[in-house]
């Protein structure tokens, strides 16, 4: 038998501090499908939040220290898109050490976004899911736009038995999350989440699955508010394990 | 003026902007079928993006030597008897075409939509000057009209219904009309009729300008730009420096992207190019001809961090896909240029001071970019500019102290770690089932959303656990 893939697990800030059940996911569905999953101590943030609020110094040793921890690994799996930009594409760009410049780039050919990891280096699209009936996908800006994948987490879903993939009406438009911006500007994020949520209510899904701790944070947080029945799932609690019950 | 007040906060602005039903109403009109039209037009013309890429390679050569090119279309406009003009500021300018309007004896001038006029706010020099200014494309018309300032790089007047504009029309031309686009578009076409036959003055911005021909390009839709550059005596077009293209080949690069970018069709209606006054032995044309170049603080943005922005080809793409500029429309961002694009080129004409709030109107989400017909790069410079307003301690001292202390405890692992127990401490008396439905310092986030609790088990304090289910 082929030795077993190895991946390193980055579970960013978001997924480790509100969601550590899509981190668990991850990981178990990982195993399932014969990888060998570690977990690097140590690990913060990838620096997101304060290189995109412009606190590039902080954004820069913060980011620093994850390639530190990261360079050993085979591959890096990340379960948000948005993270997996900032490491592949921003990171390198802002580290004025050249041997941790380098070190980056050669990080980021290694880093996935979850979907992408289990479509492009497992080449598996076939699962079961936890969840039955519809569901439909929000493509989450920074993978479909900075990643340029929207193909990835649609094969999966696609390939879904027990659950049936409905297309969500403007799918590819901003959620109105943007990090410290649904902060900075609430009515306007909420306005954009608002138009967003009826798209979701008329697909008539029983959730709205994406691939970014921070659009899931705004589109739960939104479903919640409203007493929605819809949920808003990662992609990784969909496919991980045995069915549950709703 | 229905102009934002700048003294209002950015997010007051906004709010207000999303308050006002006439507005969503047409904003979610019209930037939808913007999107749908520019996605159509491109789905029909696989070398679409191929041109983009070149489009964007003219751009970058053209900027590179910006100079020279300028210097040949200098030459050539005077060669075919024009006057060319060097503007630094807004207020030269002005004073060019004011000097240009009282020589000539000016009273009235008729002009064609310019973006580039909006900037150096012409129209109330003009009226300063007692110079009747009249707007002739449809939508400026109507803003002019309403005493308004353009809410759209393309569509002024996007901001307004169809109702609210046949009520304009009955209060400032006394016409009772249906609220019918075309009868009211024959209505003003009737009205402007007798000002294009009576104006002494022309005055247009460009959308090109090519080098080697000297020839000034207007893309319109509705013939006015051929009346204001063929009736009266003077035409004035005034141009940003960085209009200039070297060559009709590279001009028709454009021209197949833009329309499609803009409005959706192959071509617009009409594209008419100038070259100089009229000659011995022509029909039709202005005696005079004058080219203002405008820097306004584009030159120094070629060595500047927002030199892409300079690729800009004015299309208005960009802003029908931006999801805040979908919701607040033009008028709420309070300067000449709204959206993502406008944000970079008010940053551009009047310094990152100006966009300490605006910097922050994105939410990063790319869609400006994927539109682009140069694929300019807005968010990252936006981000840039967020970056400058930290560098230069733009940024409020709370927000800068704030972030301070989030780089420090992400920096940390051991901060970040007894950050935890202290987060599900503070959050205690507001978590119900994992999720906040008010939080302190989080008051607004929560008014339409429930905020998630820090995890009782974060991950980290639950890979030992699962560490041992498996390698």
């Amino acid at each position: 038998m082929a030795r077993a893939l190895r991946a390193s697990l980055m579970v960013t800030c978001l997924g480790d501090m509100f969601f550590p059940e899509v981190g668990v996911s991850t990981v178990r569905l990982l195993r399932r499908l014969g990888v060998s999953v570690d977990f690097p101590a140590g690990q913060t943030c990838c620096g997101q939040p304060l290189f995109n609020s412009g606190y590039h110094a902080g954004a820069a040793r913060v980011g620093a220290r994850m390639v530190e921890l990261f360079k050993n690994a085979e591959h890096v799996v990340v379960p948000s898109g948005s993270c997996a930009f900032m490491l592949k594409h921003e990171l390198p760009g802002l580290l004025r050490d050249r041997a941790a410049r380098e070190a980056a780039e050669r990080l980021a050919g290694r880093t996935y976004e979850l979907s992408q990891f289990l479509v492009k280096v497992l080449r598996r699209t076939e699962f079961t899911a936890s969840v039955a009936g519809r569901v439909t996908y929000h493509d989450s800006c920074h993978l479909l736009r900075g990643l340029h994948e929207s193909a990835a987490p649609r094969a999966i879903l696609r390939g879904l038995r027990g659950a049936e993939l409905v297309e969500l009406p403007a799918a590819d438009e901003c959620c109105g999350f943007g990090g410290s911006f649904s902060v900075r500007l609430p009515e306007v994020s909420s306005q954009i989440l608002d138009k967003k949520l009826k798209n979701v209510e008329s697909t008539g899904a029983a959730c709205v699955v994406a691939c970014d701790a921070g659009c899931l944070m705004q589109l739960g947080g939104g479903l919640r508010r409203r007493g929605s029945s819809v949920r808003a799932v990662h992609l990784a609690e969909l496919l991980d394990g045995e069915r549950r019950s709703p | 003026m229905s102009e934002a007040d700048l003294s209002v906060p950015f997010r007051q602005r906004a709010g207000g902007a999303m308050k006002d039903a006439h507005l969503q109403e047409a904003l979610t009109i019209a930037t939808t079928k913007f999107i749908g039209l520019r996605r159509e037009a491109f789905a029909d013309f696989p070398e679409g993006e191929r041109l983009r890429d070149l489009a964007r390679e003219i751009k970058e050569a053209t900027l590179q030597s910006l100079d020279r090119y300028l210097e040949q279309l200098i030459d050539n406009v005077e060669r075919l008897g024009g006057h060319v003009h060097y503007a630094t500021t807004a207020e030269e300018a002005r004073r060019v075409i004011l000097d240009v309007a009282r020589r000539t004896g000016a009273r009235m001038a008729v002009k064609s939509k310019s973006m580039a006029t909006e900037e150096i706010q012409l129209n109330e020099a003009l009226e300063a000057a007692g110079i009747t200014a009249v707007e002739t494309d449809l939508g400026e018309y109507i803003i002019q009209l309403a005493h308004e300032r353009p809410s759209h790089i393309i569509a002024p007047a996007i901001h307004k219904t169809k109702g609210q504009v046949a009520e304009l029309f009955a209060k400032e031309l006394k016409r009772e009309v249906a609220a019918d686009p075309e009868v009211l578009t024959r209505l003003a076409r009737g009205e402007l009729r007798d000002k294009f036959l009576r104006a002494d003055l022309g005055i247009t911005g460009a959308n090109f300008a090519v080098a080697d021909t000297g020839s000034i390009v207007l893309v319109t839709n509705e013939g006015n730009g051929r009346m204001v550059t063929s009736l009266p005596r003077v035409h004035v077009a005034v141009m940003g420096i960085e209009k200039v293209v070297p060559s009709m080949t590279d001009l028709m690069v454009f021209l197949q992207i833009l329309a499609k970018s803009a409005t959706g069709q192959k071509l617009s209606v009409y594209t008419t190019l100038v070259r100089g006054p009229r000659r011995a032995g022509e029909l039709e044309g202005p005696d005079e001809f004058h080219l203002v170049l405008l820097d306004n603080g584009r030159i120094r943005q070629l060595a500047g961090t927002l030199r892409e922005a300079l690729y800009c080809l004015r299309c208005g793409a960009c802003l029908n896909v931006c999801p805040v500029y979908r919701q607040i429309g033009g008028h709420a961002y309070g300067y000449t240029y709204p959206g993502p694009i406008g944000i970079l080129l008010t940053a551009m004409l009047d310094g990152a001071t100006a966009v300490t709030d605006l910097a922050h109107a994105s939410s990063l989400c790319g869609a400006c970019a994927d539109v682009c017909p140069v694929r300019i790069d807005i968010p990252k410079m936006l981000v840039g500019l967020r970056r400058e307003l930290d560098e230069k301690k733009l940024a409020p001292w709370t927000e800068r102290l704030a972030y301070g202390m989030l780089a420090r405890v992400l920096a940390s692992p051991r901060l970040y770690r007894w950050a935890k127990p202290v987060a599900r401490l503070l959050q205690r008396p507001f978590a119900r089932n994992g999720a906040m439905r008010s939080a302190p310092l989080f008051g607004d986030w929560t008014r339409t959303r429930d905020l998630p609790a820090v995890a009782p088990l974060t991950f980290q304090e639950r890979w030992k656990d699962l560490e041992r289910e498996g390698p």
